[in-house]
Parts: C-alpha cells; structure tokens; sequence
C-alpha cells in the first residue's frame, strides 16, 4: 500500500531531519570510499593517508558538534529512520567521544608510523569502518541494529588486530580474536532471535519495556525471554572484555601494535559500555519504582564487575610485557565502570560516561607511551622502561601522570572518574536502602568496599611500572655513564605532554563534564 | 579570578593570600622548568628564595592573625580567646552570609576564604586559617627552607629535586589550610609522588624498597581516608546549612565542608548519649551568628543552622544511618587509621624506619619534621570532630595505642646501631605522645586537663618538628665526613668539631625533654594530662623518659666522646651547615624558654575553642 501525499512528504522530511543528525556517519562513510579511492591514483598515494583520514573525522565531529537540534529521548518520539537508530544526546555524548578518539588516534598515528604510508590507507579504512560500527552501537534502537553495529565493529577490529603482517603473535592474536568474536556473535545472535520472538518486534524500547516488566512483576520470569537477555549480554561482555569473556584480551593486546590496542582498549569498551548503559536505563524506566531489577539484574552485574575487576587486577600484577599489563589494567577498568552500570541508576550512567572521558584521555597517552618505547627501544616490556625519567624527562613524567591517573590519584582526571562512579556506588546502596531493599544497600556497600580494596591492589602493578620509569638506572647508558637520551621526536613529546595536560585540567575543572554526561542520559 | 579582584563585592585580599601562601612554591618549581639546565647554582637559589618567600607570607599570616584574635580581645583576660575567632565560627559565618538572598560580600579579613570549586557535588575551595595550622604552616615553611640549605651538595638530577621538594611543599600547607574534605584529600594525595621519587631516586642502598613501601602504607591510609570522606558525604546535612529566608526546597543537601559536618557528628554526640533535648538552633544577631561564650551554661547547643525547624532536623537526624553507634565507631576507626599511619602509630609504623635510612638527609628532616605531623594534624582537625561520639568512647584506646607507641618506638630505638634509625624509632616514640594528648578527654570540670593535653600534643608537634629535622641533620653532616652511620665505629667528635658538637648536644637534650628546652614543654604538658586521666597510661609515658634520656645520652657518648682516629680529621662544620643547626638550636631553646609568648599566646585560642565545643557535648 502506497502512502498519500501528505503521508509522504510527513515522511520525506522526517528522513531528511535523520539524515541531517546521521550525517557524521555518512561522512565516516564517505571518507571511507574516498580513501578507497585514492588509491587507484597512484600520483596521489604519496599523501599519507593518515592526513586525509584525520581530515573526513575532523569535519565528521564538527558536523557532529554543529547538530544542535538533535532529537530529545521524549517517548513518543519513535527515533531515527522509522526506530532503527536514537540519535539523541546520550548517542551524541558517545558518538562525539568516539570521533575526538579516533581523531587523536590517527594523529598518534601520524607521529608513530605505524601505519606506514602503503600500508596507511588499509590502516585507516579499518580504522575509520571500526569507528563508524561503534557509533551505530551507541545509537542502537533495535536489536538488528545492536547486531550490525557490534558486528562493523569486530570485522575491523580482527583485521586490526592482525595488522603487523609477518608477524606470529599478531597473527595469532587476530585468529584467537575471530574465534572468540565469531562464537560470541553467534551467541548474541541466538539472544537476539530469541527476544524477537517472545516479543514480537526487535524494537529496544518495546522488548526493554515487555521485559521490564516482566521482571518487576511477575514472581518468576519466564526462561525463554530471560535467556534471551542473557545471551544478548554476553555480546556486550565480549567487548567490554568482562569476565568470563575476557579471554581474548591479553594475547590480542599483547600481539597487536600499541596503536590498535589503545583503539580496542578505549574505543570499543566506549561503545560496549554506552550500549550496555542504554539497555539497562531502558530496562530501568520500563518500571522506575521496583526494586526488582536491581535484585537481580543489580547484583548479577555487581557480581560480575566484583569478578572483573579483582580479576584484572590480580593478573596485572604478575606482568613483565607492558601491553600485556595495560591489558589487564583495560579488564579491571571494565570491572569499575560495571560497578557504575550495574547501579542502574542515572548517576551511575553519568559517572560512567564522565569515566569514559578520563579513560580516553589516559589510556590513549599510556598506550601513546608504549608506542613511543617501541620505536625508539624496540621493546614492549615493563624492563624497556627503566630509567625513563633520566632518558626524557617529556615522556617519562607522562607516563608517571598517565599511570597515576589509571591508579585514581587526584587532582588527575582518573581520580574524578573513580571518585564519580564510587559514590554513584555509595548513593546507589543509600537509595535502595530508602527504597526498601536491605540487601540491595549490603550488596553496594560491599561493591564499594571492592571497588577501594582493588584501588589499593591495582597501586603494584602500576607503581612497577614507574619504579622501573624512575627509579632504575637506564640501561642504555653512554661512555660516562650518564642516561642516553630517548631521541623520541618533539610532535609525540608535544602530543604527550598536551594530553596529560589535558588530564591534569580535567581533574581540576570537572563541573562542566559532569552537566553534559547528567543532561545525557536525561 | 582576575576579574573578582577588581570587582568589589567579590574581592577578597584572605582568599589572594592565603592561595599566594599555598601556591607559591608550586610557582617557584614551575619557574625551575625555564632555568637552563647548566645554571645549577641558580636554580638552588631561584628555590631558596622561594622557601624564603613562602615563609615570609607564612610570618605575615601570623601578624594577620594576630590581629584577627586581637580584634576581638577585651584584654581584661589572660587569653585572646573569643569564640567568634574560632575557625568554625568564621566559617559558618561565612556560609550564613553567602547564603543570605542578597549575598553579603566576603570579608577579607575572616582568614577563611570559601569558593566553589564544583558546583554539582558542593566541593569548595575553601581554606582557613586557625592557630594549630598557622603553627605547623610556619614549622612546614621552615624546616623546608632548611632542608634546601641542606641539600645544597645534591647534585644528580638537581631540577626535578628542588621542583619536587617544592611541591611537596604546596602540598603540605594545602593540607594544612584545607577546611573542604576533598580538598584536603586532593593535597594529601599531592604529596605522595614527590615524596616517593624523593626517597625512591635520591636515596641510600635500598631507597627502591623504602619507596615503594611507603607510597603502600600510605596508600592504604589514604584509602581509609577516602571512604570516611565518601561516607560523610553520604549524610544528609540540609538542616546543618543555612538558607535564604523563604527558601522552602527540601532536598537532601550533602556537603564536604568539615566544619559542617562536625556540628553534625556533635549533634550525632547528643543524640547517642542521649541529650537529643540539647542540640539547638543557631541564633542571629545584627546579621551575625551569636557564638557561645565560654561561660554560657546554658544547656542547648546550637548545632542546627539558623531557621532550621528543630523538631524535624532531630527526628530526622536519628533517623539516618549515621546515627548509629557502629555507623560512628567505623567512621572514627577509618579517619583514626587514615591517620594513624601518617603519624605513624604502632603497629602501622613499620615503614618510616625504612624511609628515614633511605631517604636524602634534606628528605628525612622534611619527612620527620613535617610530614608527620599531617597525622597528628589531621587527628585534631578531622578524626576527633568528625566523629565525637566514637572518640569519647574510644579515648582510652587511642591513648593505649599512643603509650605502646610512646615505650615501643623507646625500647626499638634502645637496640639501634644504625644512627638514623635509632631517630627514626625515636620519632615513633616521640609522636606517640601527641596521640596520648589528644586522647585524654575527661569531660566537665576535668577538661582542663584535656585542654593542657591537646596544647602539649600541638607543641610537641612543633617541639620535635624542630628537634627531629635538626637530628637528621646531624646525621647528615655525620655521615658525609665518616660515610656510615654505625654508632660503635663513631665517636670523638667533640674533639674536632667543638662547635658542632656544643650545637648538637642542645639538640640532643631538647629531644629528651630537659627542662628549659622546647621538648619539655609538651611531654610535660602530655604527661600532666594523662596523669589526670589514667594513671595507667601515664605511668608508662612518665617512666619512658627515663627510656628516651637513656638511649639519647647514650647516643651522645658514643657519637661525641672519647678520642676517636678515624674522626679526628673531620672538618669543623661549615657556615652554610651552621646556619642551619644554629637556626634549629636558637628555636629549640628558645620555645622551651617562651613558650607562652612565642606559642601558645596566639595558638592556645584555637585548642581552647575546640575543647570547649567537644566538651560541651560530652555534658
């Protein structure tokens, strides 16, 4: 049946406003084909790719930053191209995070060299696809759509993950990598196709809604629905790298370049986590009243983020390969910021997306770090560190400010992160207390207590790392003895000293941040 | 902040100040990244004249204060004690005005300056000055700028040093001056890496072992710290804070202001003992708060803030968790151990021995004399007020602790050969007495005691701040003549060294408490108190002199006397040593000698006041 006139001019101007907020993807996209393009033009390869990739994401985030008139999360509101995508300010925040992420990213690159120039433009078309998957995760509105967008996401990331041709452990991080993703996708799939058929539809808001209440109501919920939620989770899990999905993690950061890492560390576990927000806010507001939720869902995500993060933790601490540790150290922020999650409560989302913030800045200049060592060392490892400090005083005090604010010290953007999401722990106890759950109120008190007892472990590992930075005499020394200077060049001393600036100011002016991520999930 | 200074409802020349005095040497060291590296001898002295510079702000605010405590005197009295010169008063005063409809400009001359730092978690930049911080800001600005004198001879990596021992600097008057938690969280945790690259680069043999186990000490108090501070900002205080007339918004209000949330724990105090009838409601007088005169018998306790509805604060007050007596008791024990370990207590002490061996002579006077003193600090300002009810209840425990570590660190340092770590034990010894004066609280007509206690715990601070620092210092120019620390190869010192000697042997005598030297005072004042509080702990506490006397003058024998050819060599100590020990030795003689006028004439106030508002809880 042919829609009227009017129905199809209602229609056509819905579809241009959605495609004026879906925009920035379609530039992605666009840069995407260009970058193809060039290649066939053998007098324009000598560009570097990596320039015109920064480029489309530039004007991708102007673009991005210029909608203001994006759509409001009212709940007439169907969202965007007929309830695929929400392009509201929640997906705004994390589509925004992602560009200015990838951004820095390729301008890491662009200091690095890896990628080189042939390579550069099959580099940054991974690069550039990745991202655009993991913005359609954030803006998901239908479970087809969750399964698009994680999917985009991992195929880059695989080839990624393996970019270091010739290379045994970058091969066979990128294999172990497939495996595990194939066989969570496969799972996710099965989670998704049951959902739809209890449901009917694989509109988010619709399933989130039928099961919101069906929890919050009924005494026992019924399996086929419950499992289907949990196998859509395990999805999630895998790219948030929660235990008992975190398998992959370690060999695939161990065997990637630092460059790929600091993308899969942060900008994947963004979208992870802006996805799994958005489910579980969904699932929340189907019945804000009960407490129901949170006793089960709650303290199934608290157990797993406890497991995650002591986990993480623990391993990190027996580390000598930097990426490695780092590695570990991503697996025990995922376990913080599911602290955050699994309050399901809007504090909690807003302090994991002011997290989100401090993490992009840190753990790109950690990873930055090791990218750095790499060149100028040849060596990944904790022992490649010694005596930074001595050798480049620029790269050196970074990573000490870097490392200081993963391990949560103030006045550094780590530690209003951690600040954030452990009183969002602590509020979260407190309201359910009111709310009538006494043991709602014992479980955050312990989340809490876990959360600051991980605090105090996660201080080994990382103080390791700076002992060895700044205590240990360099082992490359010249004649008299004296320290050689590292000769890193002065665009990545600048790149790192800019951003542990940046960290540095966040952790002092926090106030703006904390507006923004509150008015987002509003 | 440009702009506020010139706009005259917002100007405020404390705020100015008081950030100057905090800031400075952060400045000085940020001013060393522009010194070319080759000018060595300019940067040392770029640095001194910046621990010149912040100590001189230091004596201004001291001239200020005067003045602020005389503003208020009636001179009819032997004290300068006004409760309207109380720093919670000044502070609460401050929130009142700010609070009114029309806010009332800031007042430059309050010595509190309160800004907002983060609006959506009422985090403040908020300082204050009072007598006990004024005098360990001093004790801090000093011992820094002799510790700079003494590091002259560093040489390896001599930028970051001086930028380091700068920002720990910053650090440590920042805690001293915070009067928001956070705040003073965030400059607590300021201090951690500069000291742990200090002792962790510049340091002895097993200077990466020592590091390494005091930045874990230290994290774990802090962390300790951190969930008091969560779970006090978890309390409710909308009834604590005032509110513009006709402002009827009933939200749960949550705060990190101490001065706040210890009028809360006081009206938690009454609640428990139960007094409920007691707490109050703040009066306002001409616009100000009315302060309770020290002697207002009047039963009620203005806890509650000006137009706060009595009966609902109350009942809403017993209704909150923190009400609860483990509630009280958990929060006392996480702030007590928090701090414990900065002080350091035994059993929590086990890492100072190995930071002093290991850390640079300049760092050990810095470590000895001001560091530790943030746990006794933080002690009177945060975990006694913050949780009253517990305290009291506890105060006999605390004073245990206090006199184990008072006889353990005495015994400990009985059987050391190596010098530093005999003064490193002794520090034990010695800090374990102001934790005993603090813990003496007997209520009533007996608070008098308490109040000679809590003066002899402050001035013990100070006492062996001076004394301490100035030891390690000894040691230092020990060491750099012989090269070991070893108390059975030393000895004969006086021999070549006479004045040195004679400079040291004050020192020495000031550290064991003989009368007329600044150690005296304190231990005297300590002991005095706890006598009237248990006799069971003073008892230990009188007979550790005889202890402290013993290992001190024994030290002295072997170090100085006797005839001695491996030390009869040694070089007479220089002008640039003497300025330092002859500053220490001046200071040591002359606070045992005034110490009423030196001292206690203008920090004496503070202890005063803070007694009197615990006290009058306790009932």
């Amino acid at each position: 049946m042919l829609p009227n006139s009017e129905q199809f001019s209602a229609l056509l101007s819905t579809l241009s406003a959605d495609l004026v907020a879906f925009l920035p993807e379609l530039i992605l996209a666009g840069g995407i084909t260009l970058l193809l393009f060039l290649r066939l033009f053998p007098q324009l390869c000598r560009v570097h790719s990596g320039f015109v990739a920064a480029g489309v994401v530039a004007l991708a985030l102007t673009t991005l930053l210029g909608n203001g008139h994006v759509t409001t999360n009212a709940d007439w509101e169907p969202g965007a191209f007929t309830g695929l995508l929400r392009l509201d300010l929640f997906s705004q925040f994390l589509r925004g995070l992602l560009l200015l992420f990838t951004l820095l990213l390729l301008l890491l690159c662009d200091q690095t060299g890896i990628p080189d120039r042939d390579d550069s433009a099959d580099f940054c078309v991974l690069l550039l696809g990745g991202t655009l998957g993991l913005m359609l995760m954030t803006s998901a509105n239908h479970l087809l759509m969750v399964f698009i967008g994680l999917e985009m996401a991992s195929l880059p990331s695989y080839a990624l993950a393996g970019f270091l041709k010739g290379q045994r452990t970058g091969s066979e991080a990128a294999l172990k990598y497939v495996v595990y993703g194939a066989a969570s996708a496969g799972v996710t799939l099965y989670g998704i196709s049951l959902l739809t058929a209890v449901f009917g539809t694989g509109n988010l808001v619709t399933v989130t809604q039928g099961l919101g209440h069906m929890i919050a109501d009924s005494e026992s919920v019924p399996l086929l629905p419950m499992a289907g939620l949990c196998f859509l989770f395990v999805g999630f899990g895998f790219k948030l790298a929660a235990v008992p999905f975190q398998f992959w993690l370690p060999d695939v950061f161990e065997g990637a370049a630092a460059e790929v890492s600091a993308f899969l560390s942060v900008a994947s576990k963004a979208a992870a986590v802006g996805l799994t927000a958005r489910v579980l806010l969904l699932l929340q507001e189907a019945n804000p009243e009960s407490v129901r939720l949170a006793e089960t869902l709650g303290i199934a995500l608290a157990v797993v983020a406890t497991i995650t993060a002591t986990w993480g933790n623990l391993a990190a601490l027996t580390q000598t390969n930097l990426k490695r540790m780092l590695g570990y150290s991503t697996i025990a922020h995922a376990g913080y910021m599911l602290m955050a999650l699994s309050t399901l409560r809007k504090d909690g989302m807003a302090a994991v997306l002011v997290y989100l913030v401090m993490y992009l800045v840190m753990n790109l200049g950690a990873f930055a770090v090791v990218a750095v060592l790499r060149n100028r060392t040849g060596a990944e490892t904790i022992a490649a560190c010694r005596g930074l400090i001595a050798r480049s005083p620029a790269v050196g005090v970074s990573l000490t400010i870097f490392l200081a604010s993963l391990l949560g010290l103030p006045p550094l953007g780590g530690f209003v992160g951690k600040f954030l999401v452990f009183s969002a722990v602590y509020d979260a106890g407190q309201a359910y207390a009111v709310a009538g759950s006494p043991t709602l109120e014992w479980v955050y008190s312990l989340l809490l207590g876990v959360g600051i007892v991980n605090t105090v472990v996660s201080a080994g590992y990382y103080l390791a790392v700076l002992r060895s930075a700044g205590l240990d005499e360099a082992e490359a020394t010249d004649a008299s003895g004296h320290a050689l200077p590292l000769g890193e060049p002065w665009g990545v001393a600048v790149y790192l000293v800019g951003l542990s600036i940046v960290l540095l100011i966040l952790g002092l002016v926090w106030n703006p941040l904390i507006t923004l991520a509150t008015s987002a999930i509003r | 902040m440009l702009d506020s200074l010139l706009d005259s409802t917002e100007r405020e020349t404390d705020l100015v100040w008081l950030s100057v005095l905090t800031f400075l040497p952060i400045l000085c060291a940020a001013g060393l990244m522009v010194i070319p590296g080759r000018f060595k001898e300019w940067m040392r002295w770029w640095s001194l004249l910046g621990a010149c510079a912040t100590l001189t702000v230091a004596a201004c605010t001291l001239i200020d204060y005067h003045r602020l405590l005389d503003s208020h005197s009636d001179r009819t009295t032997r004290s300068l004690y006004h409760p309207a010169n109380r720093l919670d008063h000044r502070a609460d005063q401050a929130a009142y005005d700010a609070a009114q409809a029309v806010p009332k400009p800031f007042s430059s001359f309050n010595m509190f300056t309160r800004r907002a730092w983060n609006e959506r978690f009422d985090i403040n930049y908020s300082l204050g000055v009072d007598g006990v911080s004024l005098a360990l800001i001093l004790l801090t600005a000093l011992v820094t700028l002799c510790a700079l004198v003494a590091s002259w001879k560093i040489d390896q990596q001599l930028r970051g040093y001086l930028a380091m021992i700068l920002i720990l600097e910053s650090g440590v008057i920042g805690a001293f001056l915070a009067v928001d938690l956070f705040l003073f969280y965030v400059f607590y945790e300021l201090m951690l890496f500069p000291m742990y690259f200090l002792i962790g680069i510049w340091g002895g043999g097993r200077r990466k072992y020592a590091a390494v186990k005091f930045v874990i000490y230290t994290l774990f108090g802090s962390v300790c710290l951190l969930a008091a501070i969560i779970t006090l900002y978890s309390v409710d205080v909308r009834d604590f804070v005032p509110k513009p007339a006709g402002d009827l918004r009933t939200e749960e209000v949550h705060t990190f202001d101490s001065v706040t949330l210890s009028r809360v724990g006081r009206a938690v105090m009454l609640v428990l003992s139960g007094q409920e009838e007691r707490i109050g409601v703040q009066t306002v007088a001409h616009g100000q708060l009315v302060p309770t005169m020290p002697d207002d018998t009047n039963a009620t306790v203005p806890l509650l803030a000006p137009g706060a509805d009595r009966e609902a604060a109350i009942a809403r007050l017993k209704a909150a968790t923190i009400c609860t007596p483990t509630f009280q008791y958990i929060l006392f024990a996480l702030l007590f151990v928090g701090f414990a370990v900065k002080v350091p207590i035994f059993p929590l002490h086990s890492w100072l021995p190995d930071a002093h061996v290991e850390a640079p002579t300049p760092v050990s006077m810095i470590l000895a004399g001001v560091l530790l003193k943030l746990g006794g600090y933080g002690l009177f300002r945060f975990a006694f007020p913050l949780a009253p009810w517990a305290a009291s209840e506890l105060c006999w425990y605390v004073g245990l602790i206090g006199a184990i570590s008072i006889v353990y660190g005495a015994i400990v340092a009985m059987g050391q050969t190596d010098f530093k770590k005999l003064l490193a034990y002794s520090s034990v010894s010695h800090m374990g007495y102001v934790v005993l004066g603090l813990a003496t609280w007997s209520a009533g007509a007996r608070a008098e005691y308490w109040e000679m206690g809590v003066d002899g715990a402050i001035f013990q601070m100070l006492a062996h701040g001076i004394t301490a620092s100035a030891l390690f210092f000894v040691v230092g120019m020990v060491y750099e003549r012989a090269h070991h620390r070893d108390l059975n190869r030393l000895g004969g010192l006086m021999e070549p060294m006479p004045a040195f000697g004679g400079a040291s042997a004050i020192l020495f005598f000031a550290s064991l408490g003989l009368p007329g030297l600044c150690g005296f005072v304190g231990e005297f004042l300590v002991i005095l108190s706890a006598w009237n509080f248990s006799y069971a702990l003073a008892i230990p506490a009188i007979l550790t002199t005889v202890l402290t006397a013993a290992y001190l003058l024994w030290t002295w024998q072997r170090v100085y006397f006797g005839t001695n050819p491996d030390t009869a060599q040694f070089a007479e100590m220089t002008p640039r040593e003497s300025s330092v020990l002859l500053t220490f030795a001046a200071l040591a003689v002359a606070l045992g000698v005034l110490p009423g006028f030196l001292i206690f004439q203008w920090m004496e106030p503070s202890i005063q006041g803070w007694v009197d508002a615990l006290v009058r809880v306790r009932g």
